[in-house]
């Protein structure tokens, strides 16, 4: 199991639109950064993404990497964050 | 793995629910800057804190940035100064220079608030304390972020009535001094009985003298989170209720935990505490009496007001509890009036009074917390106010503190604004009956018999 420090969540909502995996897929293989799960859901006709990833060996620093989602989420109308996991397993695992 | 409705629901939190850390708070010991010459100490003091807090304010948005979680404040708090300037201050005037230096430093560091110019006389005051009381009023009218706290009593001391007397007149020569800001400077000073050597939230922050050189100290916030939970159990029972209560307190404090052992990594200075306070803010929604009209009272201080205060604050701890290695500093719920929305509106609605609030403050963190009364109080009556509290923090072997501003030139009708956290608060009624010759008696009440454990 790789570090568990490096995982990060990445969770885009916004109004369904084509391609959005895809553009989100896109900049994180350039980056380097590899995806461990994706889910997918539809909540009030909103699209809801969530992807766990693994940044260790990444290209960008996690801030870099924040501010390129950003700007992604930006283009394509949707708001994209990008969180370290340890903050998720804390909250919701004894 | 966390699955996406986990994710979701921290993520709710944070956007709908005010969840955020109330303060991240670097306790710094100042006893190695001690100096018999008050220019080299307040050298020693200025580079002694710009030193150990350079980092602060960048760690602290590095967190905020990766975890997503907003941290509200970044604060220091240090060896109470009385402590620091005793060899050094011959006059309050010598005293108010530390205190120039402490806001000098904070500000250079991006340190939102200093806590520490403090005294703790419990039992009896030494010259310093005594010259450091004086110079408060000038000290805070002569800063910005500089906080003060005097500890009055504790249960193994008793309460020292000749600084309670004293405490009432420099409450109003404060108040007095920055009359034409609506006497804001006194939200700055706070009083306490059994003051905690790690308490992360101003103005009663300092460190103590039994801490180590440096610590991190963290303050969650949550009042929103739970009441949010709350919501989705309406007409359920009490056992549900607390429950629920729990669980919330459980991923509040979770937060405070890992944003403080990140802090503590990153800033290379050991974790101390994790303080599980519900702290409201006068946002909507991030209000302590809204949770309790959510248990199922009108307002804030109708009968039952004590009761379900009582139990939220021990649900609270004990969900807390278990979420962090460490807890400690004033660990409770917050029921400050003018911070909380629901606590100005319980005020103007006319359901709760300063009497009711007292009571609330025996089952609850701190206790008599921003509230404004007439600036025609006499001293000796606030002395009265106070005393009262220190009693209740004595003999119930729990920390309780006052926080009182007498508005100069208002009264009872009249509202003050404190701006941005502090928000407004309408001035309340005080009880009109004399305690003059009980205040001028002087000297200080014996320890309770309850305090005699060995």
């Amino acid at each position: 199991m790789k570090n568990a420090a490096d995982r990060a969540i990445i969770t885009v909502v916004g109004k369904d639109t084509v391609g959005i995996i895809a553009r989100v897929c896109t900049y994180l293989s350039e980056n380097q950064v590899n995806v461990l799960d994706i889910s997918q859901t539809i909540v009030s006709g909103f699209f809801n993404m969530m992807m766990i990833v693994d940044m260790n060996g990444a290209k960008v620093a996690f801030a870099d990497c924040q501010k390129g989602l950003d700007a992604i989420g930006e283009e394509i109308g949707v708001s994209i964050k990008c969180q370290r996991e340890e903050i998720f397993e804390m909250m919701h695992r004894i | 793995m966390i699955n996406i409705w986990e994710v979701n629901e921290t993520n709710n939190m944070v956007e709908h629910d005010n969840l955020d850390v109330r303060t991240i708070t670097i306790g710094i010991s100042l006893l190695e800057c001690i100096d018999s010459n008050l220019e080299k100490l307040n050298e020693n003091i200025y580079s002694r804190i710009t030193a150990v807090a350079k980092d602060l304010a960048s760690v602290g948005e590095k967190i905020e940035r990766e975890y997503g979680i907003p941290i509200v404040n970044k604060r220091i708090a240090v060896t109470p100064i009385a402590l620091v300037g005793g060899a050094a201050c011959h006059s309050p005037e010598d005293f108010v220079t530390i205190a120039q230096t402490m806001d000098r430093a904070a500000k250079k560091v991006g340190a939102n608030l200093i806590g520490g110019y403090s005294a703790l006389v419990s039992k009896g005051m030494t010259k310093a304390d005594e010259m450091l009381i004086q110079s408060i009023p000038t000290a805070l009218c002569a800063t910005e972020r500089v906080c003060s706290s005097v500890n009055l009593a504790s249960t193994k001391t008793g309460i020292n009535m000749d600084a309670v007397k004293l405490m009432g007149e420099i409450l109003l020569q404060l108040a007095t001094q920055s009359k034409d800001r609506d006497s804001v400077d006194c939200m700055k000073l706070v009083v306490f009985c059994n003051a905690p050597d790690d308490n992360p939230f101003m103005a009663g922050a300092f460190h103590g003298i039994t801490e180590a050189d440096a610590i991190i100290n963290v303050g969650v916030s949550g009042p929103g989170v739970v009441k949010a939970a709350l919501e989705k159990v309406r007409g359920e029972n009490l056992e549900v209720l607390c429950e629920t209560i729990k669980k919330t307190a459980f991923k509040v404090t979770r937060v405070g935990q890992t944003v403080a052992r990140e802090a503590s990594r990153l800033l290379g200075i050991p974790f101390g505490i994790v303080d599980l306070s519900l702290a409201p803010t006068p946002a909507v929604g991030d209000s302590v009496a809204d949770i309790l009209c959510e248990i199922g009272l009108e307002y804030a201080g109708a009968p039952g007001t004590t009761a379900a205060l009582a139990m939220l604050n021990d649900q609270v701890k004990k969900g807390g509890v278990m979420a962090s290695s460490y807890v400690g500093g004033l660990s409770g719920a917050f029921i400050p009036v003018s911070e909380d929305q629901g606590m100005i509106d319980a005020v103007q609605a006319g359901a709760i009074t300063l009497e009711k609030l007292e009571a609330m403050t025996c089952v609850c963190s701190v206790g008599l917390d921003m509230i404004a009364i007439p600036g025609d109080t006499k001293a000796t009556t606030i002395s009265g106010i106070i005393a009262d509290e220190m009693a209740l923090g004595m003999v119930n072997q729990k920390t309780t503190a006052a926080r009182l501003i007498p508005v100069i030139g208002k009264g009872v009708g009249d509202t003050v604004e404190f701006g941005g956290l502090f928000g407004y608060a309408p001035i309340m009624p005080v009880n009109r009956f004399s305690c003059d010759d009980f205040i001028n008696r002087g000297g200080r009440i014996p320890a309770p018999i309850h305090s005699f454990k060995n």
